[in-house]
């Protein structure tokens, strides 16, 4: 009999929620709401604090698995994405295949899928465009690069990056999450990272970005010009952290402050620029 | 001349090149080497331009400099325009760095052809050849093959390159006659038989010997330009398909002629590039590749050209109604894609979703279906949408409205009182 209903403060952790899972079971409780302890405020409603347990997460991840490892996969990238109240999605879906078996999860309409569904395409979809969106820059050897994404991609991005810079050194900041993705010499981990702020390039790498900022400006037709389908396609929100959209200074060497190529092209469609942190206030230039 | 101006001028001369994918590659990461292709089946855009078209590849041209005197080509020699080439060192330096910055998936490497074919691709094998084993790069390159060029050494290109292409251009031969003087149907069909053949061929020689070198493995492409010969989308969609059948290309291009110069023999310069058109050819495209059309099923003598007011599969679906409504939980993958709204995700979520259970009306959205074009044209458990109602006119004006709002507007004109009758 589950009929207590309760609402759960976990430590934010994967491990965490599972033991939420866990617990509900165990104490043959409903849970109505799954919050983080930094998000803690006393209510009205009976709530419990859980602790992590490992091998208690470990029981239940493994029961999913055993169950369908399709399902586990969706909890692991469910719990990445940005989805408001995801904990509690999730949950749904874990006593829903617990009761009714796998069967349902064929179904891409089923109400307690369809959320979580949505929200892990919405995940793969930005970590997609990212793939291509990240700009690296060079600094002593080392490529690095800053997103700003919703959900949290790094782990998802990582086989991609690593694979393709085997041999390089690298390391990606997620200003959103503050956490960031290191890697060197085969390893790679991702670890919090409070603040981080881009160096100013040396000659070489800021000849690269104006090689890039004149390619990007001169490839457009100007005969097609399309903003609507070039908005559609790749979302402002992206636009601040890419190198073809960024002001003049960003093109200066840290030598030689005066002498910079001019990055727009004579005859091309310039780029509008979005400084960092200016976000989607971003001033429309039009051709 | 620098770097920065020649890649000016070789990135302006190339920009009318459609083709700008990284899809169809699968180079797994090696050691010592930079660089994979991405394994996703739908390749990866790295920006768009003004124009909203992909950015893939770093596409450019090797030179512009060209013998040919093609009259839609802003390349051809009579024109006076600033002429560049890269080294190979020049290029290749740009594509790895480029490509270490993420800004790029690979190099799309063309050029004009000079002095002759066998010179200029002999060039740019130079320059892959440097790219691929000197810088070590294992990333994405699209080649192009000159009509014209030696088996040989489109062998040797085919080997360095992931895909190769040949353009075709224009569409017909008395359009290449008049247009192209330069060019032969035949120098433009010798090298994209031989890609299809020795890609065959390739294909054998891998399930032998696992470590084959691999010739072009992503296939081959072209590209056809709209709307600079008088050719109709029924002539346009009939080659596309026998290129598709007889020549096993991954893609054809369509590429709306830009009006670069005045000359008696093309359209006016004052003449907007057929975007709509262009874009009604890309969805037939779709069409043939995906959805088991046919070019004969969609346009005949007849109807030689597509309506621009609905899409080509809402055109067949007008005219055979009574093929529907379709009944989504019994009906067959092939019927459900000939319904308009249905793609192929959707059929494919309507096929696994169904097995758990009946699907009703209300379900089909989540799915994926657009409800504003399929609502017509199919039934969830023997039901249609409550309060639709509809009769073949009135269907025609629904798909009409449906589309409207993603298409380009007429530009209003402000009226006159005091306007003289036309």
């Amino acid at each position: 009999m589950m009929n207590h209903e309760m609402i759960y403060f976990y430590d934010g952790s994967f491990d965490g929620f599972l033991c939420c899972v866990f617990d509900s079971y165990a104490n043959k409780e409903v849970l109505t709401a799954i919050s983080r302890d930094e998000d803690f405020i006393p209510t009205l409603f009976a709530s419990r604090v859980i602790v992590t347990d490992r091998s208690h997460a470990n029981r239940v991840f493994k029961k999913v698995v055993k169950v369908s490892p399709y399902a586990a996969n969706l909890l692991q990238k469910g719990f990445l994405t940005c989805m408001p109240e995801k904990e509690i999605h999730l949950y749904h879906l874990v006593v829903k295949l617990l009761r009714d078996g796998p069967g349902f999860l064929r179904n891409f309409s089923d109400e307690t899928l369809f959320p979580v569904i949505t929200a892990v395409r919405h995940l793969n979809g930005e970590a997609h465009l990212l793939k291509g969106f990240i700009r690296f820059s060079e600094l002593g050897g080392v490529l690095g690069s800053e997103i700003e994404p919703k959900n949290r991609v790094l782990p998802v991005l990582r086989s991609h990056f690593c694979a393709r810079y085997m041999n390089d050194r690298f390391f990606i900041y997620d200003r959103t999450h503050k956490e960031a993705l290191f890697y060197a010499a085969g390893k790679a981990m991702i670890r919090p990272l409070e603040d981080f702020q881009m160096a100013p390039p040396d000659d070489a790498e800021a000849a690269y970005r104006v090689l890039w900022k004149r390619f990007y400006d001169t490839i457009a037709i100007k005969e097609r010009y399309n903003p609507k389908c070039r908005m559609r396609n790749m979302p402002k929100r992206y636009w601040n952290t890419m190198t073809e959209f960024q002001d003049e200074a960003f093109f200066r060497s840290q030598n030689s402050l005066a002498a910079v190529p001019d990055p727009s092209a004579p005859n091309g469609i310039p780029a509008p620029a979005t400084p960092p942190g200016s976000g989607l206030s971003a001033p429309e230039s039009g051709s | 001349m620098d770097v920065l101006e020649k890649l000016t001028i070789l990135t302006d001369a190339a920009k009318y090149d459609a083709a700008c994918t990284s899809s169809g590659g699968n180079r797994t990461a090696r050691k010592g080497y930079i660089g994979n292709t991405s394994s996703s089946v739908a390749g990866c855009c790295h920006t768009f331009s003004a124009d909203g078209r992909c950015v893939t590849l770093l596409k450019v041209l090797m030179t512009n400099r060209c013998v040919y005197d093609c009259k839609y080509c802003v390349n051809r020699r009579s024109n006076d325009t600033r002429r560049a080439a890269f080294t190979p060192e020049e290029l290749a330096d740009l594509t790895i760095n480029f490509y270490r910055r993420n800004y790029i998936e690979g190099l799309f490497l063309s050029s004009g052809v000079f002095r002759s074919p066998d010179y200029t691709t002999e060039l740019m094998i130079k320059a892959l050849r440097l790219l691929r084993e000197q810088y070590r790069f294992n990333g994405y390159i699209h080649a192009k093959a000159i009509p014209g060029t030696a088996p040989e050494l489109v062998e040797q290109l085919g080997l360095l390159a992931d895909r190769l292409s040949v353009n075709i251009e224009l569409p017909s031969e008395t359009g290449l006659k008049t247009l192209a003087p330069d060019k032969t149907k035949t120098a433009i069909l010798s090298p994209m038989r031989q890609i299809q053949v020795r890609n065959q061929q390739n294909k054998e020689e891998l399930v032998k010997y696992r470590h084959a070198p691999k010739f072009a493995p992503a296939g081959q492409s072209t590209q056809l330009i709209v709307g600079a010969t008088p050719d109709s989308d029924f002539h346009i969609l009939r080659l596309t398909q026998g290129l598709y059948d007889r020549y096993r290309l991954k893609r054809v291009f369509y590429s709306a002629y830009v009006p670069v110069v005045e000359h008696a023999l093309l359209p006016s310069k004052d003449i907007k590039p057929p975007l709509l058109r262009e874009h009604r050819l890309y969805q037939a495209d779709w069409l043939l590749r995906f959805y088991g059309f046919r070019a004969e099923e969609l346009l005949d003598e007849d109807h030689q050209d597509f309506d621009p007011r609905v899409d080509p599969k809402c055109s067949w679906a007008l005219t055979h109604l009574d093929f529907f409504p379709v009944e989504v939980n019994t009906a067959d993958y092939e019927s459900l894609l000939r319904v308009p709204g249905v793609g192929v995700v959707s059929a494919r979520r309507i096929l696994s979703a169904r097995r758990a259970g009946p699907l009703h009306i209300e379900n089909l959205p989540k799915l994926g279906v657009v409800m504003k074009r399929a609502q017509y044209f199919l039934t969830a458990s023997g039901k249609m949408p409550d309060g639709l109602r509809f009769t073949p006119d009135s269907l025609l004006r629904g798909l009409i409205a449906a589309e409207r709002p993603s298409l380009p507007q007429q530009e209003l004109v402000q009226l006159s009182l005091f306007d003289t009758a036309v």
